[in-house]
């Protein structure tokens, strides 16, 4: 057969004009989704699945493709890897996810060299939007969340704290927040302990804090299994029963985990930008989302939560670029952003790029047979205290 | 800080407990059977979703949930014996090592398929939670239940391995498979016994650390470092040797965190490389 020239010149115009027409915005969920903090990934990519779900996954006439990628855990080379092979042979439009910082850390400068606009959902120590101009970070920082419950205690009548926080940069940070608020309010830190990262049982240091007897113990772990080892081993040597209060960031309260820690959290008062149980029709959309799109996966937290609100914050820069993502144009738009989270408003701060969110104090509660972290103060606008 | 003394004893002695009930299998089946088993850690994860599943999901309460996990184990255990494990009695050690690290991803990787990567709840009794009031210092009631489990298992272990005749003609088989057959021993039948036996023990270590450890499908990685700690340290072949290098581990670790936190995880660690400095072949010897 022969070909004409005409029509296959034709064709070729053709078929190239479709494909770009059709080019799908590729987004790189790069997040462990396997190990130890496999729940990080699945929650990320939940939230930003389900937030397709409800508005749609064409975005200025381009599909939404999420190419996820396995980091397996607290492996920084890994996510440096999987970034630039995002880069390079996906070709991806945006860097996303970031559970945990070090990986956010190690994936910054392949943002800054390609300049991709980089979107973290949840890493969250003082330092990681400072790496790239490229980051912009739409979850949260423990020195935002920290900083609130020192003052939050200090004004209600707590003296003497101890505090326990895990021993990496986000501890570290969570710590000296909580110190600085806390001391100001006139209270003492009367001994602080970092625990190890791997650490599989807390009661050596639970009954040190027993026998300290403080007012309250401040506790900063990360969200998951160490928080349900920790208030195993509080509960079983009668902390509370001496007159030892739990006072915490929200990861120790996880919405996810709270039902594996069951009547032991009743109680618990702890600071931190976003509850399952926030009243608001943002939220309730959130949640019901997150249930279409992830069928039984359980209840989302706040990791989800910033997996949605990242991906409003990508398809908003895709609709002001009328679909022509350039990293530079990008950073413009994001910077100043202002968003209706299913936390309650948040804005990207224009100059550190970092995110602007009303901390809420919240205690845990057992509301129709379900354990809830019932909000009942506020601090508004809250800034990482690290800057 | 005397006066807690006795207190930080007792919970060593009793994470020292812990640590041999998650590690007297492995004495068993490297120790006994000359086997380097690392799929140690995913037996006793198989214990340990056992409890929790016959608790959860069927109602069992959990002092007949821990036989039950000891069974399944043991039939596990078998059936691998009886179509892989066997294949490489007579293999090099590095070829065990590579078999049986890569049974432990498979475990893993199973267990994230069948139970999600979550961490297991695990409610114990109410009879076994919260602490007595003895002499003035506070002991955990689930602690005091673990220590009864370790002295129950090593005085039933050293009678079966020292008084009877299953003991003698394990002891016989290990030291040389050849006569022992040739005396009209089943060689095969004794080591896949041995064998189930020490997948048993591995699942029923593993249902009763839960609670302490936490249950999710790093466990085999979690605890592998726990349980060499300790053969290693006790040295293998020998019920004496684990238990007491388990005791002595445990004690350190809870005094290194109780009384030194900002080192103390590392203090066991220390006492290993010191230990295995001092006696190279573990504190009780191997027996060959």
């Amino acid at each position: 057969m022969k070909w004409n020239p005409l029509v296959a010149g034709a064709a070729l115009v053709l078929s190239t004009f479709a494909v770009h027409a059709q080019d799908a915005l590729k987004i790189a969920v790069i997040a462990p989704f396997s190990g130890p903090f496999a729940d990080y990934g699945r929650q990320i990519e939940g939230g930003m699945r389900a937030w397709l779900q409800q508005h749609g996954d064409v975005i200025a006439g381009r599909k939404v493709v999420l190419v996820s990628k396995d980091t397996t855990g607290p492996a920084p080379e890994v996510a440096k890897r999987l970034a630039q092979e995002a880069v390079v042979r996906d070709k991806v439009d945006f860097l996303a996810g970031f559970g945990l910082t070090p990986e956010a850390l190690a994936v910054a400068p392949v943002a800054t060299q390609a300049k991709k606009p980089m979107i973290v959902m949840n890493a969250a120590s003082s330092i990681v939007t400072a790496k790239s101009p490229y980051i912009a970070r739409v979850s949260m920082t423990l020195p935002q969340v920290s900083a609130p419950m020192g003052t939050w205690a200090a004004k209600n009548g707590i003296r003497r704290v101890f505090t326990l926080v895990a021993d990496y940069a986000p501890g570290h940070d969570s710590e000296a927040a909580f110190k600085t608020t806390f001391t100001a309010g006139g209270g003492q830190v009367i001994e602080a302990v970092r625990t190890p990262l791997k650490n599989p049982e807390f009661s050596p240091f639970v009954q040190r804090i027993k026998d300290a007897k403080p007012d309250a113990v401040f506790v900063f772990l990360p969200a998951g299994e160490q928080g349900i080892a920790f208030m195993k081993s509080f509960q079983e040597r009668g902390l509370a029963k001496a007159g030892i209060r739990v006072i915490a960031t929200g990861d120790l309260t996880d919405d996810h985990v709270l039902p594996a820690m069951g009547d032991a959290a009743v109680g618990m008062i702890t600071t931190f930008h976003y509850s399952a149980a926030h009243d608001s029709p943002e939220n309730r959309a959130f949640l019901d989302a997150y249930r279409k799109a992830t069928g039984d996966q359980g209840q989302p937290n706040f990791m989800a939560v910033g997996g949605w609100d990242g991906m409003a914050a990508i398809a908003e820069v895709v609709k002001r670029l009328g679909g022509q993502v350039d990293g530079d144009r990008a950073m413009t738009v994001l910077k100043g952003l202002k968003l209706a989270s299913p936390r309650g408003a948040i804005t990207i701060d224009p100059e550190t790029r970092d995110v602007v969110q009303t901390v809420y104090v919240r205690r845990v509660e057992k509301v129709g047979g379900q354990y809830r972290n019932v909000e009942f103060d506020r601090f508004p606008d809250q800034r990482d205290p690290g800057r | 800080m005397i006066a807690n003394l006795a207190g930080v004893l007792f919970d060593g002695i009793a994470c020292g407990a812990l640590l041999f009930l998650v590690s007297v299998g492995l004495s068993v089946t490297l120790g006994l059977m000359n086997f380097v088993n690392l799929a140690h850690g995913a037996f006793a994860m198989l214990g340990g979703y056992v409890c929790v599943v016959s608790m959860t999901q069927l109602g069992v309460p959990f002092l007949a949930a821990l036989p039950v996990a000891f069974v399944v184990t043991a039939v596990a255990g078998v059936a691998l014996e009886r179509t892989l494990y066997r294949r490489l009695y007579g293999a090099s050690h590095l070829d065990q090592v590579l078999f049986s690290i890569g049974l432990v991803f498979m475990a893993i990787a199973a267990a994230t398929w069948l139970w999600g990567p979550n961490q297991q709840p695990v409610q114990l009794p109410g009879f076994l939670q919260g602490q007595v009031n003895f002499a003035g210092v506070d002991l955990g009631i689930y602690r005091l239940f673990l220590i009864a489990v370790v002295v129950v298992i090593t005085v039933a272990l050293q009678w079966l391995i020292e008084a009877t005749r299953f003991g003698a003609q394990l002891r016989a088989s290990v030291d040389n498979a050849q006569a022992s057959a040739g005396l009209g021993i089943h060689v095969d039948r004794i080591f896949a016994l041995t064998f189930a036996l020490g997948s048993g023990l591995a699942g029923l270590g593993g249902a009763l650390g839960i609670d302490v450890l936490g249950l999710d499908p790093g466990f085999p990685l979690k605890t592998m470092v726990y349980f060499l700690l300790v053969v290693a340290v006790g040295g293998a072949g020998s019920l004496r040797g684990p238990l007491v290098a388990a005791l002595v581990l445990g004690v350190f670790d809870v005094a290194g965190k109780y009384y030194l936190p900002e080192v103390g995880a590392f203090v066991i660690y220390a006492l290993m490389i010191v230990l295995l400095v001092a006696f190279p072949a573990g504190l009780f010897g191997a027996r060959r």
